[in-house]
């Protein structure tokens, strides 16, 4: 049990995947201009990146096994596309106001690296079951909270009196940088 | 080497069979026509029409429950466009409702009380001002839907008729008069 919360807090505040891995930095970009979005945006991953890392845990394990393992990558990318695809066509169904404002990010999680970056962690790191959709779910934990931090952030600066050079992306840029600084006092709080 | 296409096509096609049964399952009805209909409406949410917006509107005229001569903003050339796409003959605008001239509303200044009863009114936010503190009115932004000219207390919002000059003009639509040839 102890177990699975260390996992739950590594993977949220420790080993965030934007912060200190640098992983799934194009929607850490693109979807934080609001508020809303990125938190419709986090939901969307979190439940993508939830169901992608244990349905390639089991396919890793029971379908690929040693003799395969050169499809992993390839095999993976399958799955997350149709997990991105069935996610599409539910939240139409379900919210059309969250469909329309995700827009073109909601397709382009498939190609976010972040999604494929943590199913393969979990075979390299040797996760069972459960260790593999808390892994997966604690990384989009860490995904969304650090994505609306950073859209919170943007908000302001978009009222902040910044110098012409400065302005847009560049500060956004210069903001991530020092949010990862931030995130790095959290290293060694696990052992 | 075949186990890795038996294992490939298997996770594919079983993929395939879950997204072929969601698309049946999660399919959303959405008529296209309504989408046609609304790039036509002008856009002004005056509410002349007796619906909500030229959403609600539009979406009444593909229901077939509203004319299509309900919009004095979108004028006679408004009709004409909706009576192309649909496939209906053109009709004069619907009665109580009369073609205007293009205008925007002005706020007088020295008598306005600053109540902000017009700026609730206005559907574009064209209004701007404080309570207790002079309003004024944005021409650009104006739709000229005399929404806010019944609700002031002191009747200081009148329309004004929008000059034509470099700006405002727009190429007329050509129309030739049948005329019998001898």
């Amino acid at each position: 049990m102890e177990n699975y919360f260390l996992i739950i807090v590594g993977t949220v505040f420790v080993n965030n995947i934007v912060m200190s891995k640098i992983l799934g930095l194009c929607p850490f970009m693109g979807v934080s201009r609001k508020l809303e979005p990125s938190i419709g945006m986090g939901a969307a991953t979190t439940f993508v990146l939830t169901l992608a890392s244990g349905a390639s845990h089991l396919i890793d394990t029971y379908l690929l096994g040693p003799d395969l393992s050169y499809l992993r990558t390839l095999s993976f990318i399958v799955v997350i596309a149709g997990i991105v695809g069935f996610t599409e066509m539910f939240i139409k169904k379900t919210s059309p106001v969250l469909f329309r404002v995700l827009g073109i990010y909601l397709p382009l999680i498939t190609t976010n690296c972040a999604v494929l970056g943590i199913p393969l962690l979990n075979v390299q790191e040797q996760h069972g079951f459960v260790e593999s959709l808390l892994f997966g779910l604690g990384g989009a934990l860490g995904f969304t909270l650090v994505l609306i931090l950073f859209a919170a952030m943007r908000e302001r600066l978009d009222a902040a009196d910044i110098p012409l050079p400065f302005k847009g992306t560049s500060i956004a840029m210069v903001t991530a940088g020092l949010m990862s600084l931030a995130f790095m006092g959290f290293a060694g709080l696990i052992k | 080497m075949l186990n890795a296409i038996l294992v490939m096509a298997g996770i594919g096609l079983a993929l395939g069979g879950i997204l072929g049964w969601a698309a049946i399952r999660f399919r959303v009805q959405e008529d296209p026509l309504v989408d046609k209909i609304d790039a036509i409406l002008p856009q002004t949410q005056c509410g002349q029409c007796g619906y909500a917006g030229c959403r609600p509107y539009a979406e009444a005229i593909a229901k077939g429950e509203a004319d299509i001569n309900l919009c004095p903003p979108g004028g006679e050339d408004g009709i004409k466009r909706l009576a192309e796409l649909l496939g209906v003959d053109p009709k004069p605008l619907g009665e109580g409702l009369e073609s205007k001239p293009k205008s925007v509303a002005v706020i007088d200044e020295d008598a306005c009380i600053g109540c902000t009863l017009c700026i609730q009114a206005c559907p574009v936010d064209a209004i701007v001002g404080a309570a207790k503190q002079m309003h004024t009115i944005l021409p650009d932004q104006c739709t000229g839907c005399e929404l806010c000219v019944a609700p002031c207390p002191v009747d200081c919002i009148h329309m004004e008729v929008v000059k034509e000059d470099l700006n405002t003009w727009k190429w007329r639509y050509p129309i030739f008069h049948m005329k019998k040839v001898p």
